[in-house]
């Protein structure tokens, strides 16, 4: 091993001024092969499960997307736009797409409201701080599958025994069936208090670290001026100053809202055929349902494409508006 | 100081109690449920507390035939145990080659990595099941593990991490004759401790509760993992219901272990990872 190359570059750079007008030296620099080396060896063992997983995947998908693949994942004959037109035309698709963009207009802003308000409670607390901050953050340890079996057996289960029927009950209400009312949809509720009792805790914690980079004196300031009310606190200081977290904490739950899957698949069963109850079937349900269960791996990639653009574009979408209003402050 | 405080913080208590209630309920029916029996879980009459504590639920559990807990248990195990160390040493080496090893590769490589984090994981299931699937990955452990391994935004917050990794102590490692390796094994990687251990616990968390990818590859009951095998019996006809819920205990029990002792490392990789606008 040659320790001794590349010695070139340790001349302290930029350290005499260089007379105007004049080109830099242009100084051929030999090829720092252990450099190179060392960069190959750290960079190899990513760069290629990348390239594997995601490129040769999401090129391969691409193309299958394109031709006829039934029951095969090799490269059948060419079928132009077919699956995308199978796709389109199938309503189960378009109502997916539909599901999700309600979902999302559901869970994203109750996560939201739910975890700054329990960050700003969490934030007051000045003894038990980190006792009531585990308390709310514990779920974020539970996975979808367990949550939906806690759901579906005991909190939101059919039975008077089951909780929510035992708190109606205590009102003289009669037993409800939830999951399996799609009119009104009860089953909502199921859906979306399951995830928020999930993710909440987690982005309460990215609200409370916001929060804590708050200097206090300037809420001194405010309370010199006059602002007293903690709601005029919140809303002049609190929030305003909450706005890089905001953005990034409504990016992540967009794009995790319309990823959504197991506790769809779990909850509403629709993962059997002929199972009752109501057919909630989010995009990633019904892709994995034409993938996995009727192995059309052709329209199954052609949803995967779908999808991922759909949140590529929301990303991008979200950027471009907050980037407009970054002049304002 | 503020004369209103004392009252107002009161309130703040109190709420914080009322809301604490129902996040804790579910953790409270988990450990309930599982020590009752399948007559008294369908009962109509609710109930605190099962009127005698059966045991039963955790045993019908392990001796399930068609899906024993112990191989699922296993399963999930070895996945965590494997992936989280792995795919976060995997992000450090990449972190720290395109952060301090000046080669013209440098940049392109950042970029290619950095591109990947565009595309939503679970959405793009279908592809990455296309190319595990071609190289003989279904139901083995590493088509469960591999594709798993690469996690583009880790890379990004150990590149951040190592370029402001003091030049000096970098200086030093090299007067004692060290290269580029040297200098990331002995001096950079063993003072990244506190980033590598709030990415491994939550990488460590994230592949305890996978869902969708386990569901995919797994598909013979030897290669279900916890949540697979949970989920296969929550959604079948027949369930024994105690069972299932003595289940779900032993699946969340190691990872709640894990969040109240680890808990500030989480908390700091939450921060980390979520601040990267």
């Amino acid at each position: 091993m040659s320790a001794d190359t590349g010695t070139a570059g340790a001349h302290p750079a930029g350290g005499t001024a260089q007379p105007p007008g004049r080109p830099a030296p242009a100084r051929r620099r030999r090829v720092d092969w252990s450099a190179w080396r060392a960069f190959a060896v750290l960079t190899l063992p990513m760069v290629a499960g990348l390239v594997v997983f995601k490129y040769v995947a999401m090129g391969w998908g691409l193309l299958l997307s394109f031709s006829e693949a039934r029951g095969t994942i090799a490269l059948g004959t060419w079928a132009g736009l077919g699956n995308y037109h199978q796709l389109f035309g199938d309503p189960r698709f378009r109502d997916s797409l539909t599901l999700i963009v309600v979902f999302t207009a559901f869970i994203v802003p109750t996560t939201f409201a739910l975890s700054l308000g329990l960050a700003v409670l969490v934030n007051r607390l000045r003894r038990g701080r980190a006792l009531f901050r585990t308390a709310f953050f514990l779920p974020a340890a539970v996975s979808y599958v367990v949550a939906s079996l806690v759901w579906k057996m005991s909190l939101f289960s059919g039975l008077p025994s089951g909780v929510a029927n035992s708190l109606l009950g205590l009102f003289g209400g009669e037993p409800t069936a939830w999951i399996a009312t799609v009119d009104p949809p009860l089953y909502w509720i199921v859906l979306v208090t399951v995830r928020l009792w999930l993710q909440v805790g987690l982005y309460m914690i990215l609200f409370l670290a916001g929060i804590q980079q708050i200097p206090a004196d300037l809420y001194e300031a405010a309370r010199v001026d006059g602002a007293a009310g903690e709601w005029k606190l919140f809303r002049h200081i609190t929030f305003p100053l909450l706005r890089n977290t905001s953005i990034a904490v409504v990016l992540l739950l967009v794009i995790a809202a319309f990823q959504a899957f197991d506790e769809f698949y779990n909850l509403l069963s629709t993962g059997l055929a002929g199972a009752p109850g109501p057919d909630g079937r989010p995009p990633l349900v019904y892709l994995y349902d034409i993938a996995l269960v009727q192995q059309n791996y052709g329209v199954g990639s052609a949803g995967a494409f779908v999808v991922t653009l759909l949140i590529v574009a929301v990303t991008l979408v979200q950027g471009r508006l907050v980037g407009f209003g970054r002049g304002d402050e | 100081m503020n004369p209103r405080s004392r009252p107002s913080r009161m309130g703040s208590y109190l709420a914080a109690v009322v809301f604490a209630l129902p996040f804790l309920l579910p953790f409270y029916l988990l450990l309930r449920n599982s020590l009752m029996s399948q007559a008294e879980l369908g009962a109509l009459e609710w109930r605190w507390w099962p009127e005698q504590v059966s045991l039963r639920g955790f045993a019908d559990a392990f001796s399930n035939e068609t899906a024993p807990l112990g191989r699922a248990l296993l399963n999930s195990t070895i996945i965590a145990v494997v992936s989280a160390p792995v795919s976060t040493m995997l992000a450090s080496m990449a972190g720290y080659a395109v952060a301090r090893i000046r080669v013209a590769a440098a940049k392109p490589t950042f970029v290619l990595i950095l591109a990947t984090m565009m595309v939503p994981g679970a959405a793009t299931f279908i592809p990455t099941f296309v190319v595990v699937g071609s190289m003989g990955g279904v139901n083995t452990l590493w088509g469960l593990i591999l594709p798993g391994l690469f996690n583009a935004f880790a890379v990004l917050l150990f590149r951040g991490f190592y370029l402001r990794f003091p030049h000096e102590i970098e200086e030093a490692g090299r007067v004692d004759g060290l290269g580029h390796l040297g200098v990331y094994l002995r001096l950079a990687l063993p003072n990244s401790g506190s980033l590598f251990a709030a990415l491994g616990v939550l990488s460590f968390i994230e592949h305890w509760n996978a869902f969708l990818w386990p569901l995919v590859i797994g598909q013979d009951p030897t290669y279900w993992t916890v949540q697979v095998a949970m989920s296969t019996h929550l959604t079948s006809q027949a369930i024994n219901l105690p069972a299932l819920f003595a289940s779900a205990v032993v699946a969340v029990a190691p990872l709640a272990a894990v969040f109240l002792f680890a808990q500030r490392y989480i908390v700091r990789g939450v921060m980390m990872t979520g601040i990267k606008g």
